[in-house]
């Protein structure tokens, strides 16, 4: 498989850098500051050292028996990101990023955040390093993810609520996109998740990557050999890319992205890009999008704010359109459901966006047979969605008890 | 020759400079849009216009464009309808250069060749594609070229001296000076190290020059008048017709006209 991406970010012919003349060089610093960390040792010493100490690395892969049983087929594992520091995978990109802000001499991150995991991670990360943050926020995701917006201004970064569009995910990124505009000269713009302009969907990729590297080392001390299959949700893509990357050359391991169907696709009300889109530009790079005819972005539904955005990273693209990964789709109502059985089941409650992986895991693990394993890439804890699955569900939080 | 080099060429030969409007099409709906072009015209007050596409997403743009923008896509106004208006109004008269600034998304989804074919057919002179920078650029230069469109290409502030001078030898029609790190909006003054900043481009260019971002008053185009070939006034103009969009497009176009004379005095005494 050829490597990608190209020097100019290309995955085939998705990626690249379609952004305003005033963030360019900007882009080209961060691309450079980042090749040579990556290069230098003690930048990944650095960054192993707070993965570890820190952000509370490895997470477990975790057998799942009882979901095992329920489910009655391939042995599931859950990598389990929900115990990192903060909640969800994030942390492993923000830490990155903040200790490359401090390398290139920027003193204050931004950052966008959907369920707000992002924004805790960044406003983390920011603490931990002394920097300045300020978070960019729907206010609609502000209203649905109140606890996040709580634990982002504990640790002193500063909410700024997003009223324009949909008051969510995509509006978050133009406004953090606006301010950066202004202060690329003393801020670093930190990006959570694979898309965007190069070079964020190769440097989260590989942030992400720990979690990859991690998984295939478990699985093969756990069970002696590689899983059948792999299944993670997609709304950017920094979860799934992060562990699919490490699985990629291994042709027989099945690789699966599941996207937000939000009250179903036929419905038009969701965000499963890569199911129902096409190819377009939005937020710096080509990639699938849902738009209409002319190009301009379509409103989009999810019950999970992380995963209701009308784009997707470049390399999904082209992961999508090579067939290395298939991507499908969970409803709303499906992954509540998912929610409610992994809590009961196997007493973990997953964040909303992993619950869409679940639901795909759930179909799948029946078709293998018992000795197969089945890795689903657990990417949240769903602490911050209780209030809000309360509110759809009711107080009992039964499936089906009000939604 | 295209209309916009004609229109320097001129501007050069009587030792003018440049005023060039941009008015978000279709705000707040095209009825309007075309008043305010014909009134211009009629008037004498525009020497070239830029006609900006409402984009949903449109990341460059302060409050005042965005809302635009958002008036405009909320009374249905498509890329296609906007260029079938200027279609219209050429046929019944129109001679003004119109460059047309639109975001990348919306050339890319119905084809760059269809998009700039469509464009050249209603009488399109130049392209401003804001997100798309020099390096992704040459597909759609090529396009530009062989339909004899200009290519507007932008300097920022931030743009380091290579890539200026890269961006300065791909440029047509003339280069769009970014005044500021930041977005559009009206702002009181110009930041610290602009007229060194523009004398440096203007220096190096070999097309015109024109300044934009944040020029909204008559003392900020009579300082640009020194320096480049253009200025460029956006936010306020957008501004002037939210302020009486309840309005009837031949009062609008009257008040944007009026907002212009004020503003471009500076290049006519």
């Amino acid at each position: 498989m050829a490597t990608v991406p190209d020097a100019s970010g290309r995955f085939g012919p998705y990626g690249g850098r379609y952004v305003p003349e005033t963030l360019m060089a900007a882009l080209d610093q961060l691309a450079s500051a980042y090749a040579d960390a990556r290069d230098d040792s003690d930048f990944r010493d650095e960054l192993d050292y707070l993965l570890r100490q820190f952000a509370g690395r490895p997470t477990a892969l975790y057998f799942a028996r009882r979901l095992t049983d329920a489910w009655g087929g391939a042995r599931v594992y859950l990598k389990r990101e929900d115990l990192t520091h903060t909640g969800a995978h994030k942390i492993n990109n923000t830490v990155g990023q903040a200790l490359l802000a401090v390398r290139m001499g920027k003193r204050r991150l931004i950052a966008e955040t959907g369920a707000g995991q992002h924004g805790v991670a960044t406003a983390s990360a920011a603490a931990l390093m002394g920097l300045e943050c300020d978070i960019y926020m729907g206010t609609e995701d502000m209203r649905r993810q109140r606890l996040n917006v709580f634990r982002m201004r504990a640790m002193g970064a500063r909410v700024v609520g997003v009223s324009s569009g949909q008051c969510t995910l995509k509006d978050a990124i133009n406004e953090a996109m606006r301010d950066w505009m202004a202060t690329v000269e003393t801020t670093h713009y930190c990006f959570g998740t694979t898309a965007g302009p190069h070079p964020f969907p190769t440097m989260v990729r590989d942030f992400q990557l720990v979690i990859g590297h991690e998984a295939r080392r478990q699985v093969q001390e756990q069970e002696g050999c590689l899983p059948d299959a792999v299944i993670a949700c997609v709304g950017g893509g920094s979860n799934a890319a992060g562990i699919f990357t490490a699985f990629l050359q291994d042709q027989a391991v099945q690789l699966i992205g599941v996207e937000a169907a939000g009250k179903g696709i036929a419905s038009g009300q969701h965000a499963a890009t890569l199911s129902a889109g096409k190819p377009g530009v939005l937020h710096g790079s080509l990639s699938y999008v849902l738009q209409d005819e002319a190009g301009q972005t379509l409103p989009v539904h999810s019950v999970s704010a992380g995963l209701d955005y009308p784009g997707v990273g470049p390399e999904h693209s082209y992961w999508k359109d090579n067939g290395r990964v298939r991507y499908t789709s969970a409803t709303d109502t499906e992954a509540l459901e998912a929610f409610c059985e992994l809590a009961r089941t196997e007493g973990i409650i997953p964040a909303l966006e992993s619950s869409h992986a679940l639901v795909e895991a759930r179909k799948v693990a029946p078709t293998l047979e018992k000795r197969q394993v089945l890795i689903v890439n657990l990417s949240g804890r769903g602490d911050k969605d209780v209030e809000e699955v309360a509110r759809l569900l009711g107080d009992e939080m039964r499936p089906g008890g009000r939604a | 020759m295209n209309r916009v080099d004609a229109a320097f060429r001129r501007l050069r030969r009587e030792g003018r400079k440049a005023f060039m409007p941009f008015i978000a099409a279709g705000d707040p709906n095209l009825d309007v849009t075309a008043a305010v072009l014909r009134t211009l015209q009629d008037r004498g007050l525009a020497d070239l216009v830029e006609l900006g596409v409402p984009f949903s997403d449109p990341i460059a743009d302060g409050p005042t464009i965005q809302a635009s923008y958002q008036r405009a896509l909320a009374a249905g106004v498509t890329p296609q309808a906007v260029l079938d208006t200027v279609g219209r109004l050429r046929a019944g008269g129109l001679n003004l250069p119109i460059c047309l600034m639109v975001s990348y998304s919306l050339v890319y989804r119905p084809g760059v060749p269809a998009f700039v074919e469509h464009a050249a057919a209603v009488g399109i002179d130049g392209l401003i594609v804001p997100d798309l920078p020099v390096d992704e650029s040459g597909p759609l230069a090529e396009i530009l070229s062989s339909a004899d469109m200009a290519h507007i290409l932008l300097v920022a502030p931030t743009t380091p001296p290579g890539r200026r001078k890269t961006i300065l030898s791909h440029a047509t029609g003339f280069v769009y000076c970014v005044s500021v790190t930041g977005i559009t909006g009206e702002r009181d003054a110009f930041p610290p190290g602009f007229e060194e900043y523009v004398r440096g481009v203007k220096k190096a260019a070999k097309v015109p020059v024109c300044v934009g971002f944040g020029i909204s008053r008559p003392e900020h185009v009579a300082a640009v008048a020194q320096l480049a070939d253009g200025a460029i006034v956006g936010s306020a103009i957008s501004h002037r017709i939210a302020d009486n969009a309840g309005g009837a497009p031949a009062k609008i176009a009257r008040e944007v006209a009026d907002l212009c004379q004020e503003l471009s005095a500076p290049l006519r005494s």
